[in-house]
């Protein structure tokens, strides 16, 4: 193996990192060894902090200053681990491009992306304004940027998620390098989106002949793009397969638990025939939202006529792309945000309209789980504190009984006795979320509101918070609003699904009903969108939609 | 938001019912900014010090001019008798120094109590409500900014003491003089902040539980907006000695009978810098530079100390 090193269009040897921290140094790579073949997808997946960006970024040189490096990173056979900032620019854009996550902060939003990518194509070529300008127009028609020649005077502003990402991606073969690096391309990217830059960046190995070094924590996205596959976990390589052999049968321990943790779109429990409907906790009644608009033109409508309801020991998923409204109803349904029109009754009350005061004696009733686990515990308070909110400002509990409370609760949702007296930095975001969840059960609710509560978690973590979820519902029985982006995540947890787009709610009804046998256009690409965790069936699903997406 | 475990031992000014205040936020400096820090730290320990034990330290006391019945010799040299010399009233110039650390120290305390209280509390309110009394806040706030600090804190003084200067009085004044200045920086903070914070999901958590206001503000919001004000404590110290300075030497400060104050007695030493006197200016003056060095230094270092940005590590392994 180590002869052909010179073949590789990139090859770590003994790759380690470290940081100087507050807390001292930390390794974050520990003895990394793995190449890049020319032409291929390498996946490198891991959960976070397992050091996939850190030993991908050491090849391009985008390491921050505390950050060390040893071993040797070989880039078309010339190490470049210990290279100066200076030779690094000669290599980057040229040898080795890098598209980043968030497109939006990838641009800079002062230059037209026509001139951000005439400077990337001018970086290592010898071409003239004009020249470059209609090489730009060039790699925007290769990136299928529909209207190139138009486009090219665009702001990043006036461009969509997707199409930044596009023009990102412009940026980085501009110079047609031997490897591109791509650290979670989709992440930041609504679903349909996302299986549109799959499908672009699919088609520009296959035309460019680059390697891609695809950097994701989504097991959907390797199935669907990679050939090889390097699993990380706290900074060491645990294993390499080629994409198939991984999902059909891997090796290592790690690999099948955090395989066996990725939801699966149609992996849901069986239907539970439905219990009594006499018994509706919430019900939304022609609930719409207007915002603001910018000065001169009229509001902007967030949600549009939208009308559900949740009977007791329920789960209602509601889904949607960014921007369809979905967190606003939620938000509505916590008295957070006033309604335009439309009626919110919870319990037979009509909240809307309601004062604080007034809304007291309802709160009682209710609880939400934040998307965000790190911000929306207090930092200051200790968690302890934060569980026993609830249970003190509506004064049902003081003292020693709060306190059996609190370790109660803390112990329903697995988090050990010690946790009440630590503060929440101290824990890892899944117990986080967890001392949400047991805040938000802290007064027994009849109602749970849950705006994406597993989406800032890794797929492991993610796994056990859901299970934790199921177990506490048909124990406690509270009806849940389940707010999420992730389709494979409602298929598993909600007996009924809402579709939202734009504001207006698409369809809605049993969880078989939707997510099998879609009645709409927009659900139906919004479920083929979702890439499975399974290549073979992942391929046959691409080939049946394709018609969808043009 | 950076929350990172060093980052939350060294908020000084919060207290942190684990951490020993201080040692945390030694320990997350190094090099250059460690030494910086400590010349700080003992400056104004120093200054504390002999504010607090003026009385043992100070051979005679600020207003005395004669001891066992002997006037002291007016506009004398230092000597062992007098170690900084004598003023042209016949004061003992390095009892006044001393005991001008004591009225420094008060006026500092008492400024920085009632601004932090005032400024804190209002910025709170404001930037949480938000609305018609919000606006009405910035208003009033930026219009204090707007004026020049010493002419500001020489109406106030004047209001507030109405031509009166005793010692409490004229210390009082002094303080609400300063603190008039102070006020719109400790609101503007504060509020920004709030602003910022109120956004966070943690407060809209406290709020779906059923919250009150004053729970949220004091509770939840209080403790996460003071991680800013320790800077702005120590550096607006060093300031308020600066304009307690100069409004003495304006005359606007204590009856020289009454408390000892640097900037007056500089004011007096006015005409003795060009008889070849010195020690009536230099002894006085090197005091506030001294306060006012190490109150800034003790600021600066934390500012960078707290601003991950800023702060340097120690690069081993």
């Amino acid at each position: 193996m180590t002869e052909v090193s010179a073949a590789q269009a990139l090859s770590y040897r003994q790759l380690s990192v470290t940081f100087a921290t507050d807390a001292g140094s930390v390794r974050a790579v520990d003895d990394v060894t793995f190449d890049v073949h020319p032409g291929e997808v390498l996946a490198v997946v891991g959960e976070s902090g397992s050091g996939k960006s850190v030993s991908a970024r050491a090849a391009i040189g985008l390491l921050p200053d505390t950050a060390r490096v040893s071993g040797v990173v070989e880039l078309g056979g010339r190490d470049v681990a210990g290279l100066s900032d200076k030779q690094f620019t000669a290599l980057r854009g040229k040898d080795i491009a890098m598209v980043f996550q968030e497109p939006g902060a990838a641009l800079d939003p002062l230059f037209t992306v026509g001139y951000q990518i005439a400077e990337a194509v001018r970086a290592h070529t010898d071409l003239d304004r004009k020249q470059a300008r209609e090489r730009a127009v060039e790699l925007l028609r290769m990136v299928r940027l529909p209207d190139p020649e138009h486009r090219v005077d665009y702001y990043p502003h006036q461009l969509s998620g997707g199409q930044k990402q596009r023009v990102v991606i412009a940026c980085a073969i501009a110079c047609e390098p031997a490897v591109i690096i791509a650290d979670e391309p989709t992440t930041a990217l609504d679903v349909t989106v996302q299986a549109e830059i799959l499908e672009l960046l699919r088609d520009l190995r296959d035309r460019l002949g680059s390697a891609i070094v695809l950097i994701t924590h989504n097991m959907g996205v390797v199935a669907d793009l990679a050939d090889r596959v390097v699993v990380m976990n706290a900074g060491q390589v645990v294993e390499i397969a080629p994409v198939e052999q991984l999902f059909a049968e891997p090796a290592d321990p790690y690999t099948r638990t955090l395989l066996s943790a990725v939801p699966h779109l149609g992996q849901g429990r069986p239907e539970d025939s439905a219990s009594g409907e006499a018994d509706p906790v919430l019900v939304v009644d022609r609930l719409s939202v207007e915002f603001l608009g910018p000065l001169g033109s009229g509001p902007f409508r967030a949600v549009d006529d939208v009308s559900l309801r949740i009977d007791r020991g329920q789960t209602l998923g509601l889904v949607g792309e960014s921007g369809s409204g979905k967190s606003t109803i939620g938000r509505c349904v916590a008295a957070l945000q006033r309604p335009t029109s439309g009626t919110i009754t919870i319990l037979g009350q009509d909240i809307t309209g309601l004062s604080q005061r007034e809304l007291r004696p309802v709160r009682r009733r209710f609880g939400f789980v934040f998307q965000d686990p790190a911000t929306s515990l207090n930092p200051r308070l200790r968690v302890g504190d934060c569980v026993a909110e609830p249970l003190l400002v509506h004064k049902v509990l003081g003292g020693r009984k709060l306190r059996e409370r609190v370790a109660e609760l803390l112990d329903a949702v697995r988090l050990p006795a010690d946790t009440a007296q630590r503060y929440p930095h101290e824990l890892s975001g899944g117990q986080r979320q967890r001392a949400n969840l047991a805040r938000a059960l802290a007064l027994g609710p009849d109602l749970l509101v849950a705006d994406e509560p597993t989406s800032a978690l890794d797929v492991s973590v993610q796994d056990a918070v859901l299970d934790l979820f199921e177990e506490l519902q048909s124990e406690w029985s509270f009806a849940c609003l389940f707010i999420s982006h992730d389709l494979a995540v409602v298929d598993r947890l909600a007996d009924r699904v809402a579709v939202l787009r734009n504001g207006t709610l698409q369809e809605i009804g049993t969880r078989d009903e939707v997510l099998r046998n879609p009645q709409t256009d927009y659900t139906r690409r919004l479920v083929a969108a979702v890439p499975v965790p399974d290549p073979a069936e992942q391929r046959r699903r691409r080939a049946a939609s394709a018609g969808l997406f043009e | 938001m950076t929350q990172a475990a060093g980052v939350d031992n060294v908020a000084v000014g919060v207290p942190k019912r684990r951490a020993v205040p201080g040692i945390g936020l030694l320990r997350s400096t190094h090099g250059l900014q460690r030494a910086t820090l400590v010349a700080g730290l003992v400056l104004v320990a120093g200054f504390i010090l002999v504010a607090v034990f003026a009385p043992l330290l100070a051979r005679y006391g600020f207003a005395q001019t004669s001891a066992d019945g002997v006037d002291f010799v007016r506009q004398q040299e230092p000597s062992a008798q007098h170690w900084f010399g004598t003023s042209v009233r016949g004061e003992d110039v390095y009892s006044r120094v001393i005991y001008g650390a004591r009225t420094a120290l008060m006026v500092i305390v008492l400024s920085l109590a009632i601004s932090l209280v005032v400024g804190v509390v209002l910025g709170l309110v404001s930037g949480y409500l938000s609305g018609w009394l919000d606006r009405v806040l910035v208003l009033v706030m930026d219009a204090l900014y707007a004026m020049p600090s010493l002419l500001l804190a020489i109406v106030v003084s004047v209001v507030v003491s109405a031509g009166q200067s005793g010692t409490l009085g004229g210390i009082l004044s002094a303080a609400v003089a300063i603190m008039a200045v102070f006020v719109p920086q400790y609101f503007r903070v504060v509020r920004n902040a709030t602003v910022a914070i109120k956004a966070e999901p943690f407060v809209d958590a406290a709020r779906v539980t059923g919250a009150g206001t004053s729970r949220i503000l004091f509770r939840h919001i209080l403790s996460n907006v003071t991680s800013s004000l320790p800077v702005i404590i120590t550096l607006n110290g060093a300031e308020a000695i600066l304009t307690l300075a100069g409004l003495g030497f304006l005359g606007f400060g204590i009856e020289p009978t009454k408390a000892a104050e640097w900037g007056y007695d500089l004011n007096k030493a006015l005409s003795d810098v060009s008889n070849g006197i010195w020690w009536t200016a230099i002894f006085p003056g090197a005091a506030i530079v001294l306060v006012v060095l190490g109150m800034t230094l003790v600021g600066e270092s934390i500012n960078e100390a707290l601003n991950p940005l800023l702060r340097t590590r120690r690069a081993d392994a």
